[in-house]
């Protein structure tokens, strides 16, 4: 069954940045040319179908450049690119530094454990000291939401959402898209289903928009628990469709991605206990069974790292039509896109003097949930 | 710097675009059959150089490189009678002038599965100019193995090089002016009549 179904506005592709606000979120065109004239990667609603084309596209060519022996091109050569990661990753930040490397750019990492951060230094002031070293690009991942496109007033270099709190992870959507595709053909009218911690979510932020902009059909399955408060709204606004019954929508599906149950991020009460949640909303080997059976060709994507056992049995994880390492793989290639796309191009010829920073005020990104976004965007104008 | 026209293919994928000169400022120096006619002699001398088909591989340079290699392919194969690897080389990442340009996105790279290396390798594009474009090709290639030999066929060379680059195939040596624009049309790529145009410059 499905409680709400969506229907109305087409065009309405703007707010979609945080579903818990109602007022105005994260700009998204303009924050793709952004206030010092730099072009930027914070949300997934800054992209436009066509500059989702050129992006997976370009990434479809870099895929080739890792099946060869020499895997270096001399694109960004003299650039510098620095991995700011305030939290704990493994693909995003080593598929960043690779795909740097092989496009010649310098990569730098930085993570917030060993950092000056630990000594209690601000945002503001790490990115600060950081890109007063000359940085052309920082990747950004912050436990806050809304901390890239905060550090993106602040510095004169390219910025790229890495993953902010639970607000967005737009390099993940598209190389979920691209790797959708590479197997699925064009996602023009396939149904999408993102199943798990919705609540938690960045991952499912960012892929909503980008599988809305390729046009794709997604429906959302999450117990009650975990679908974020006032999705009901935004699922009405953007046109997908919602679900607490996994096993409804399960033999309509051409893709099925499913979510980690981030458990770092809660406290305590989502479920009862995880062997009910693998019951309800886990990809359990018979689920399996009936995935395949009403569609051989479906896939199965994860945005990793995963629970196996938990949102997702090693048979679903294992199978044929698994995607995930797939998804690992396409995601040097999309990065590389994205950073070539981001620091290739001649606007790099106004650079702006770095006068306004006084003009901004506390330097510190909130803690907040999704809200932060809203309120850095508050601030958009003194910068 | 000018923008570099030796490869308007590359400069403009997507654009059989004639709205920057109008039609009437356009002269014709190449028409289909002049096209035919020094492709031929290009294969021709190309089999004559190494003595027959053997290890050649024909590298167009997108977008219109591609269309010219694989015309060259097929007239080889015509003359010797034994197919010859095809394929096409985007240098876009190899390109000098990326930030001096708006982003471009890159176009496919397609190498024949016998690979380059130890081939004698014919790099194609439809016009020489700055010799830049074939500089960033000659990089590309050095990255995907280690020719024998490397050529240079191109349907019309204008001169005006910034590089020590020259061609060892030219379809016709057209001298122009740098304001001139020359634009090859061919079928494939731009669904019009095969030719060569040079527009612009000082009127006459």
């Amino acid at each position: 069954m499905t409680p709400s179904t969506a229907t109305t506005s087409a065009a309405a592709s703007t707010n979609a940045a945080a579903p818990t606000t109602t007022g105005p979120t994260a700009t998204p065109l303009a924050a793709a040319d952004g206030p010092r004239g730099r072009r930027h990667l914070l949300s997934s609603a800054d992209l436009s179908l066509d500059q989702v084309r050129a992006i997976l596209d370009t990434a479809a060519e870099m895929h080739g450049v890792q099946q060869r022996e020499v895997k270096k091109l001399p694109t960004l050569r003299g650039r510098t690119v620095v991995n700011l990661f305030f939290e704990d990753s493994t693909r995003t930040r080593s598929s960043f530094e690779i795909a740097g490397k092989w496009l010649s750019a310098d990569v730098i990492n930085i993570s917030g454990k060993g950092s000056s951060t630990s000594k209690g230094e601000s945002l503001r002031d790490t990115v600060l000291t950081v890109a007063a070293m000359g940085v052309d690009a920082l990747v950004i991942r912050h436990h806050a939401s809304g901390a890239a496109h905060q550090v993106s007033q602040w510095v004169d270099a390219h910025v790229i959402n890495a993953g902010d709190g639970m607000h967005e992870h737009p390099t993940q959507a598209l190389l979920d898209a691209y790797t959708m595709e590479r197997r699925l053909g064009s996602l023009e009218g396939r149904h999408v289903l993102i199943v798990g911690d919705l609540t938690h979510s960045r991952v499912v932020r960012s892929n909503l928009i980008t599988l809305k902009t390729l046009g794709a059909r997604v429906t959302l399955v999450a117990p009650p628990t975990l679908m974020p408060s006032g999705i009901t709204a935004w699922a009405r606004a953007e046109g997908f469709d919602l679900t607490h019954d996994f096993d409804a929508v399960l033999p309509s599906a051409d893709a099925v991605m499913m979510l980690r149950v981030q458990r770092e991020r809660m406290s305590g009460g989502f479920f009862p206990t995880a062997r009910e949640y693998t019951v309800g909303y886990g990809l359990t080997r018979p689920r399996l069974d009936t995935l395949v059976a009403a569609n051989p060709d479906v896939v199965i994507c994860h945005p990793g790292p995963m629970n196996r056992g938990l949102e997702i049995g090693a048979d679903a994880a294992d199978a044929a039509q698994s995607l995930i390492l797939d998804q690992v793989s396409a995601g040097v290639a999309v990065r590389m896109s994205v950073l070539y796309h981001l620091l290739s191009g001649n606007d790099d010829q106004r650079r702006v003097p770095r006068s306004a920073w006084a003009d901004t005020s506390d330097g510190r990104a909130r803690p907040a949930a999704p809200r932060s976004a809203g309120a850095s965007t508050a601030e958009e104008g003194t910068a | 710097m000018r923008p570099d026209f030796a490869a308007p293919s590359a400069v403009e994928p997507t654009a059989p675009a004639p709205e920057a000169v109008p039609a009437d400022d356009s002269r014709s120096v190449m028409t289909e059959s002049d096209i035919a006619r020094v492709l031929r002699r290009i294969a021709h001398e190309i089999l004559e150089h190494n003595k027959g088909a053997a290890d050649l591989v024909v590298l167009g340079i997108p977008t219109r490189g591609v269309a010219l290699a694989r015309r060259l392919a097929a007239l080889i194969e015509e003359v010797e009678g034994t197919p010859v690897a095809v394929g096409a080389l985007d240098v876009t990442m190899h390109r000098d002038d990326l930030r001096r340009q708006p982003t471009r996105s890159p176009m496919h790279t397609d190498i024949p599965p016998t690979g380059i290396d130890d081939k004698v390798v014919v790099l194609v594009d439809d016009v020489l100019y700055s010799g830049r474009t074939v500089r960033a090709a000659l990089d590309a290639l050095s990255d995907l193995g280690r020719p024998r030999i490397v050529r240079l066929a191109v349907l019309v060379d204008r001169g005006h090089r910034e590089l020590p680059i020259r061609a060892d195939h030219v379809g016709k040596n057209l001298p122009t002016s740098s304001s001139e624009k020359v634009r090859v049309r061919l079928s494939e790529p731009d669904h019009v009549e095969d030719q060569v145009t040079i527009a612009g410059g000082e009127t006459r």
